[in-house]
């Protein structure tokens, strides 16, 4: 399935993509982010906690920077196993845009899964994705705009 | 005599599964019981490139965890298929490796890839969790139609293209040009959707190997236990048959899905050598969906021709069938000689072709589902013939008639020899009990209350009381299709008779009986059938096509014969009559015309004394019969049913359901009625709510009760059943055959109703409430536009 939106964040564009790529702020970011940890500059291993439908698991798997047009953008994407619960895979498309002493963010990312999750959860996955997704960004919205941040 | 054949005997298996005392494959504990999970891909393609079991074999509890390379290196035999069907260009199918263990690929979500066996179900569920397989996933493919197109993900070395086999039946030339010349043509496409079976009782086994002799005994969840025997041993090389026991005890529902050998009791039999422990499975509902074999899943282009008297002059039928990932047992025969030899329906017609591309997908292998290839069949005929008559601007139930068959036996164009029936006989009591020339005060009266009502028909016809061993050989089947029966009278007078059918739910146990009461004048308590075990009984070909009375029963029936010549025989020598003079009523063997009798029991001890029989006869009192059939058998009828589709929501409601069918001689009316009653929710729950979805990426997306509906009392009518019979002259007792009727006629009509009530014949199955507001307001948007 693929998901898109768009923010416009109260910082300028070099500190909004020093956060893009900082895994501390990722890692407060991401929803049911328990671990993330950076392996190179552009790969990172995670261990996330999800809830679809009926099905609970915990994910672990790899994290990259895809693509890096720095300050412009890039893509991340990620591929994990929830054991007996299937497997997640996704990424997305990041642009950021100047405006004045704001960011424009865009976004267009995909969600694929596998396994029980796809079985049992089919009917949820879409507005779960969607609705992570959006967390994601706002999240990152309120960490940059010096918000509380809602994990 | 009141339990006879033709009485409402209540059913006597009934009473243990009431007080819930049916014993189940599950509910079968042996002593040093284990419990096997499987480790199963969740990729719909992949190749395995390693398997690390060793959290899992660390686990406590954990006796041993067996992959593809440890069972094929026993000697384990990949999976057949039963039936060879020759391409048209004269080449074998082409024909995947299918290994119980997958040991390279895995090619549908499910696919198994190791085997747990542990102390407790919940430990070797988490330790299947445990063991890491490390897959490279590949494209998939999950649709017939997408598979053979160029560029297509490919799943066996073997077939080209994912083409299993490219088969014909028929005449082309002919057909294309008796449709070239026809006044009148019609031409659609149509798809039958993909089904779960969904038996009540999930699939389960447990084997037990004892080394002290060699020997494993199978419990399972089997409709034909000797053919699971006979696999397991000549082709699997579990064991050699002497040395193996399948029993098949109380079976929850079966609907085909029951007939073949999987993976898993496999596995189970196999690990239990490996183990040296019994080795339990009960497959959850979500592993049924999975892994059960699905059925339908055909997409069809058809065309029919008729002359300018509207009578047919051809028909091409052209289809691709899924076959999913492997071939299962008999995923070859459905979609070709059950299916396009039933594609003349109960017409005249001349010239037909059919053209079947069998194809392989990343889905798990389909085949024969309640009715096997003739639902599919019967949906082509019924639905074209609807939308024809339609076009034509006839009365729909008029065309058919002027099309019937009449004469019998009546040679088809597709294989089948039609031996007797009435189909006008069938449509007129339909009709009359639908109150046919009421339907259009009806339909007023519904607009008045803004609802569309429609009717619709569907005149079915199938072949059942499967088969003659020789013709199913010359068309490639790998067994003969005959069965066996053994009547033993005891020396107390009771009989056993031990049957090669098994009973799932069909009622053998009473209607078998029944038989056998009729035959000898003696109560149904007197009578016990024995079923299921290969130990007791010495072989079968088990129960589904339809066939358990038609074969199986005129198998008890040849076994009878032989023992009325026995008995008298001996009630002639003890009586001093002659043996023609001897009659067997009420219980008693009795000389005809006097009062001299033996009652039942006393020719039984007889026998077995043998202090006075005939001289040189054999002690004891016990026949068995091997009986082939001469033919198929033609059950046929005609369904109509009414619905009122909600205009606003898209919603159906079946209002009236009306069944005429003419299933020959019938033993036990509510046992058939039953059956009419299931085959037709089991048609509604396909034309209604039923369809297995796949993803793109062939993730099964309904995989439980959340996502796969099932029909529900409260969506289904309250059934009109009526028989029309003609007798069919190729077995004994002049039986065709119940079973799967109902779920090969009820389709076509739901959906002949529902595109009457809303005037667009585009609709396909299952026409969920979406579907059926799209088409109404396409049919609307047609009619604004015209």
């Amino acid at each position: 399935m693929e998901m898109s939106g768009e923010y416009r964040i109260p910082a300028p564009i070099g500190d909004v993509w020093a956060a893009l790529n900082d895994v501390e702020v990722l890692r407060i970011c991401i929803p049911g982010c328990e671990e993330l940890e950076q392996v190179s500059d552009t790969e990172m291993t995670a261990k996330v906690a999800l809830k679809i439908g009926p099905v609970k698991a915990r994910f672990k798997g790899a994290v990259n920077f895809e693509n890096v047009d720095a300050p412009d953008g890039y893509s991340i994407v990620g591929e994990g196993q929830g054991g007996i619960a299937g497997f997640a895979k996704g990424g997305a498309d990041v642009q950021l845009v100047e405006d004045g002493n704001e960011t424009i963010l865009t976004y267009q990312a995909q969600a694929q899964v596998g396994g029980k999750i796809a079985q049992l959860g089919s009917r949820l996955i879409k507005s779960t994705a969607a609705k992570l997704a959006d967390k994601f960004f706002k999240n990152f919205h309120d960490e940059l705009s010096g918000a509380e941040t809602a994990v | 005599m009141s339990e006879g054949i033709g009485a409402r005997v209540l059913r006597k298996e009934d009473k243990r599964f009431l007080i819930g005392k049916g014993r189940y494959t599950d509910d079968i504990i042996e002593q040093n019981q284990a419990y096997a999970a499987f480790v199963r891909s969740p990729h719909a393609h992949a190749a395995v490139k390693s398997i690390d079991a060793s959290a899992a074999e660390a686990m406590d509890g954990v006796i041993a965890v067996l992959n593809g390379a440890q069972l094929t290196g026993d000697g384990i035999g990949n999976i057949i298929c039963g039936w060879g069907v020759t391409s048209k260009d004269g080449s074998p199918m082409n024909m995947g490796a299918w290994s119980a263990l997958a040991t390279d690929k895995v090619r549908y979500v499910g696919d198994a890839v190791a085997i747990v066996v542990a102390d407790s179900l919940a430990t070797a569920r988490l330790a299947a969790e445990m063991v890491e397989v490390d897959y490279d996933v590949l494209p998939v493919v999950v649709n017939s139609v997408d598979g053979l197109s160029d560029g297509a993900p490919q799943l066996h070395e073997n077939a080209p293209g994912n083409l299993v086999f490219d088969w014909e039946l028929g005449n082309e030339g002919p057909t294309d040009a008796a449709l070239a010349g026809a006044a009148f043509t019609t031409e659609m496409d149509i798809v039958n959707n993909r089904l779960s079976p969904n038996a009540m009782e999930p699939r389960a086994a447990i084997a037990t190997f004892n080394e002290a002799d060699d020997h494993y005994t199978l419990y399972t969840t089997s409709q034909n236990p000797h053919v699971a025997r006979l696999v397991l041993s000549a082709f699997y090389n579990v064991a050699p048959e002497h040395k193996l026991r399948v029993i098949a005890p109380d079976v929850g529902g079966g609907f085909g899905s029951k007939i073949y050998i999987y993976p898993e009791e496999i596995a189970c039999l196999w690990a239990s050598m490996k183990t040296n422990r019994s080795v339990k499975w009960t497959s959850d509902r979500t592993e049924a969906f999975m892994t059960d074999a699905h059925g339908r899943d055909h997409v069809t282009h058809a065309k029919i021709g008729f002359d300018k008297d509207h009578k047919i002059v051809g028909l091409k039928v052209d289809t691709k069938a899924n076959l999913g990932a492997y071939m299962s047992l008999f995923s070859s025969a459905t979609p070709t000689y059950l299916y396009g030899t039933l594609l003349s329906g109960q017409y005249n017609i001349e010239n037909i072709y059919c053209n079947v591309k069998a194809v392989y997908t990343n889905t798990v292998p389909v085949d024969a589902y309640r009715g096997a290839g003739r639902p599919e069949a019967s949906y082509v005929m019924e639905r074209m013939m609807e939308t024809a008559a339609r076009e034509m601007g006839v009365d729909p139930a008029e065309l058919r008639r002027k099309n019937f068959v009449t004469e019998f036996p009546h040679q088809t164009p597709v294989i089948m020899a039609y031996d007797s029936g009435d189909f006008a006989a069938n449509q007129d009591q339909a009709m009359e009990a639908a109150d046919y020339a009421g339907f259009e005060a009806r339909r007023a009266e519904a607009a008045s209350r803004g609802k569309l009502r429609g009717i619709g028909f569907s005149n079915y016809i199938e072949a059942c009381g499967i088969a003659p061993s020789a013709a199913v050989g010359s068309l490639g089947a790998g067994v003969g299709l005959w069965e066996s029966a053994e009547v033993r009278v005891n020396p107390v007078g009771t009989i056993e008779v031990l049957t090669g059918s098994h009973s799932h739910g069909q009622g053998h146990e009473t209607t078998f009986t029944q038989i056998v009461a009729e035959r000898f004048g003696l109560p149904t308590e007197n009578i016990q059938i024995v079923h299921g075990d290969t130990d007791k009984v010495q072989f079968g070909m088990g129960t589904y096509g339809s066939r358990s009375g038609a074969v199986g029963m005129s198998a008890i029936v040849k076994a009878m014969d032989k023992v009325e010549a026995k008995v008298k025989k001996i009630g002639a020598h003890v009586l001093e009559a002659s043996e023609d003079d001897i009659i067997i009523e009420d219980g008693a063997v009795k000389v005809k015309g006097t009062d001299k009798q033996m009652l039942w029991h006393e020719v039984g001890l007889a026998a077995y004394t043998a202090h006075n029989i005939p001289e040189g006869m054999e002690p004891g009192l016990k026949e068995t019969s091997f009986y082939d059939p001469s033919n198929f058998t033609f059950p046929a009828g005609c369904y109509i049913c009414e619905v009122e589709v909600d205009p606003e929501t898209g919603t159906t409601q079946i209002v009236q359901f009306v069944a005429s069918d003419d299933f020959g001689t019938i033993i036990n009316p509510m046992i058939v009625e039953g059956q009419v009653h299931g085959g037709i929710a089991q048609g509604i729950g396909q034309a209604l709510l039923e369809g297995v979805v796949y993803d793109d990426s062939g993730q099964l997306l309904s995989a439980s009760y959340m996502d796969y509906a099932m029909p529900r009392a409260h969506d289904l009518p309250n059934y009109s059943v009526h028989h029309q019979s003609t007798t069919c002259p190729g077995n004994p007792l002049g039986m065709k055959g119940c079973g799967e009727a109902g779920a090969i006629g009820s389709p076509p009509a739901v959906i002949n109703a529902i595109t009457d009530a809303i005037g667009n014949n585009d609709l396909s199955m299952p026409a969920t409430p979406a579907k059926v507001w799209a088409a109404i307001q396409a049919a609307g948007a047609k009619q604004a536009a015209e």
